[in-house]
């Protein structure tokens, strides 16, 4: 299993870099100026200086090696710094965002929490509720539970957040205006009341994100579960004369959590890459709102950073639902 | 054997067991009709012996198996087991009484849970019913493994890293767990290759033997069951055709379909062989959800009468101990049968 680990690892280097590669090469080859923004006052010498502060007369090669440098090089030792108090870091030119000029990373880390807490609740709330729906529906296949939690699913799968959002907004912010339409990240929680106001603020964007990632899930829970409801062995478990209930969460259940769990960890990354459209819709200023503002403005080292810390994530988590696949069944060995 | 009719003691007693599937159709679902997979099937099994239950593929056998252990909610019937009426009480009731009858599986692949060990499968009935602790469970799961020939290694391994025929071991040692006294062994070696059925099948004999089980083996090897069984009972499309002792069925079959059925058994000697006339039944087995008026068996009978047609043979025993459902061995019917024709005409 190391071995394999080890393997898999050595063998995302190259795919990383490759994708790296792609996507700078595509944001190169994307219309768009990244001083279309400065006023049209501006006389064009002075634009060109800027253009010339922000690296962008090298050629196309000079600075992607350059970003890499920065990405791989510089960002890990500013954060060994930030960390441990050292200096290792100091005076290397970090990966500038065109916008705010100030480092990439830092405003990563800022808006990291916002989406970590709306968006990582709503995933675990989803994959919570899924979990017991897919057991119960295929329990009871066909049966009257079976046939709401299948029709409340597919509403969650076809509806899209962008309604259901703004849906909920209509309804209890301004019709019966039992919670704020708009998320505010200034709120410090220090005592009751204002934790009272966050939970009051998160409630919305997190029930759209959870039934629709719920939807997804529970699907998947209970195709799992029938598919092994019918097994030979769980009339073997049931002629040992075992209670009900350990027949179905011993026997079936485990053995239906292995397609499930790896479903769950490939969804992580989405996560972190935040809910592009809820959080406009409630206006969470997470990493999702952050890439979309990058984008329009045409923040290249922004725009090309976010992307490629997805694509590590995603990376990342293809490699950890193939070991835990390795993991929950006997059956598969990596050697 | 041969005294089949003196008293011995019935550890299991079937009367008209019917288990019948419903079909649903059309956009409601609605019940359009059902599968008699078993139709009115009775018999007893004597404690001790091993009682072979053949036919062909379709006829209703696992089913039958599975009905009697109550791994299905049947339909209707009856079925004592050692002295206690298990057919129509709730699954709950039933589960205390599940140690004393067990079941080895078709498929020793699919019937282990994939993701326990060895030790689990074995150990879990003994958890569930029993309250030993880890040592002696321990101890015990060696012994059973043990009395079916696993090396006590295996313990701590899954199921799929076995052979088929070490799979099988498990699950008879898995069925042997609680001293059960009645095992139905649901065609447990026809997912074996030949060597290995052997192997098998003697082991089963010798737990017989020294763990006085009493067996219902469920198999369409009819050579298989002529070596195992005391007596045989032959499906044909959900119900019993005849019921006798081993040596009568094999040497004297008197159910037209039983002498169809022998008739394909293949003989090892080319020169008999080539004298044994074969028996080839016309037609396809009618379905099960829409069986034929009469005799189940009229649409295909090379001896079929005209009463076969309207009138179902009653299963009746002809001479002691031999059970035959067939207008043929019905002697009143042979007095009253003109009469009745005459009636009809």
């Amino acid at each position: 299993m190391l071995n394999y680990t080890i393997r898999r690892l050595l063998l995302a280097i190259p795919t990383l870099l490759f994708i790296a590669l792609v996507i700078f090469l595509l944001l190169e080859l994307a219309p768009g100026d990244p001083m279309a923004n400065v006023p049209l006052t501006v006389p064009p010498e002075v634009k060109e200086k800027m253009r010339i502060a922000l690296g962008l007369d090298q050629p196309t090669h000079i600075r992607f090696l350059k970003w890499l440098q920065q990405f791989f090089w510089v960002e890990p030792l500013h954060m060994i710094d930030a960390l441990f108090g050292t200096q290792w870091g100091e005076g290397m030119q970090r990966i500038i965002s065109w916008q705010s000029r100030s480092p990439v990373m830092d405003i990563i880390w800022q808006r990291m929490p916002q989406t970590l807490w709306v968006v990582g609740l709503s995933y675990v709330l989803g994959a919570l509720i899924a979990v017991p729906v897919g057991v119960i529906s295929a329990y009871r296949q066909y049966s009257f539970i079976d046939q709401l939690g299948t029709f409340i699913s597919m509403i969650g799968f076809s509806v899209p957040t962008f309604f259901t959002g703004v849906l909920m907004i209509v309804i209890f912010s301004v019709w019966l205006g039992w919670f704020p339409s708009i998320y505010d990240t200034t709120l410090v929680v220090h005592d009751w009341e204002t934790f009272v106001k966050q939970l009051k603020q998160m409630i919305m964007p997190v029930s759209v994100l959870a039934l629709y990632n719920a939807a997804q899930i529970s699907r998947f829970m209970r195709a799992s579960m029938l598919d092994n409801l019918n097994q030979d062995y769980v009339r073997t478990a049931r002629a040992k004369g075992l209670k009900e209930k350990t027949v179905v969460l011993v026997h079936v259940l485990r053995n239906s959590m292995i397609p499930v769990v790896t479903v769950i960890a490939l969804g992580v990354p989405q996560v972190f890459g935040g809910a592009i459209i809820t959080e406009q819709v409630f206006k969470v200023n997470g990493l999702g709102q952050l890439l979309i503002t990058a984008i329009q403005a045409n923040d290249l080292p922004m725009v090309q950073t976010l992307t490629f810390i997805f694509a590590i994530l995603i990376v990342l988590f293809n490699l950890i639902a193939d070991i835990l696949y390795g993991v929950l069944d006997p059956r598969i060995r990596y050697d | 054997m041969f005294d089949a009719s003196a008293p011995r003691k019935k550890i299991v007693e079937v009367r008209d067991l019917k288990m019948h599937f419903p079909i649903f159709a059309g956009v409601f679902r609605k019940r359009v009709g059902e599968v008699k997979a078993v139709d009115g099937v009775s018999f007893d099994i004597f404690e001790g012996e091993t009682l072979g239950l053949v036919g062909e593929s379709g006829c209703g056998k696992s089913t039958c198996g599975r009905a009697i252990l109550r791994l299905y909610d049947i339909t209707e019937g009856s079925v004592v087991i050692d002295g206690q009426e298990i057919g129509h009480i709730p699954q709950k009731k039933l589960r205390p009484l599940r140690p004393k009858m067990q079941m080895v599986f078709q498929d020793p692949q699919a019937s282990l849970d994939p993701r326990m060990t060895v030790a689990a499968i074995i150990g879990e009935p003994l958890v569930e019913h029993t309250n030993l602790g880890r040592a002696a469970r321990l101890e015990r799961i060696y012994e059973l493994m043990d009395a079916v020939g696993l090396n006590r290694n295996f313990a701590n391994r899954y199921p799929h890293e076995f052979s088929g025929g070490q799979r099988q071991r498990i699950g008879i040692a898995r069925a042997l767990a609680l001293n059960p006294k009645f095992i139905v062994c649901d065609e447990p070696i026809a997912a074996l290759d030949v060597s290995i059925q052997a192997q098998v099948v003697n082991l089963l004999e010798e737990l017989q033997k020294q763990l006085g089980l009493t067996y219902l083996f469920i198999s369409h090897d009819l050579s298989m069951v002529r070596h195992i069984a005391d007596r045989v009972a032959v499906m044909y499309l959900g119900k019993v055709v005849e019921l006798a002792s081993r040596e009568d069925l094999y040497e004297r079959p008197r159910h037209p379909y039983t002498e169809a059925l022998l008739s394909a058994v293949p003989d090892p000697d080319p020169a008999s062989a080539e004298k044994i006339e074969r028996i080839i039944l016309k037609g396809d087995v009618p379905s099960p959800s829409n069986p034929p008026q009469g005799c189940n068996f009229c649409t295909r009978c090379p001896r079929v009468m005209p009463i076969c047609q309207h009138e179902e043979p009653e299963f009746r025993e002809v001479t002691p101990g031999r059970f035959v459902a067939c207008h043929l061995y019905n002697t009143d019917l042979q007095q009253e049968a003109p009469a009745r024709t005459e009636a009809a005409s």
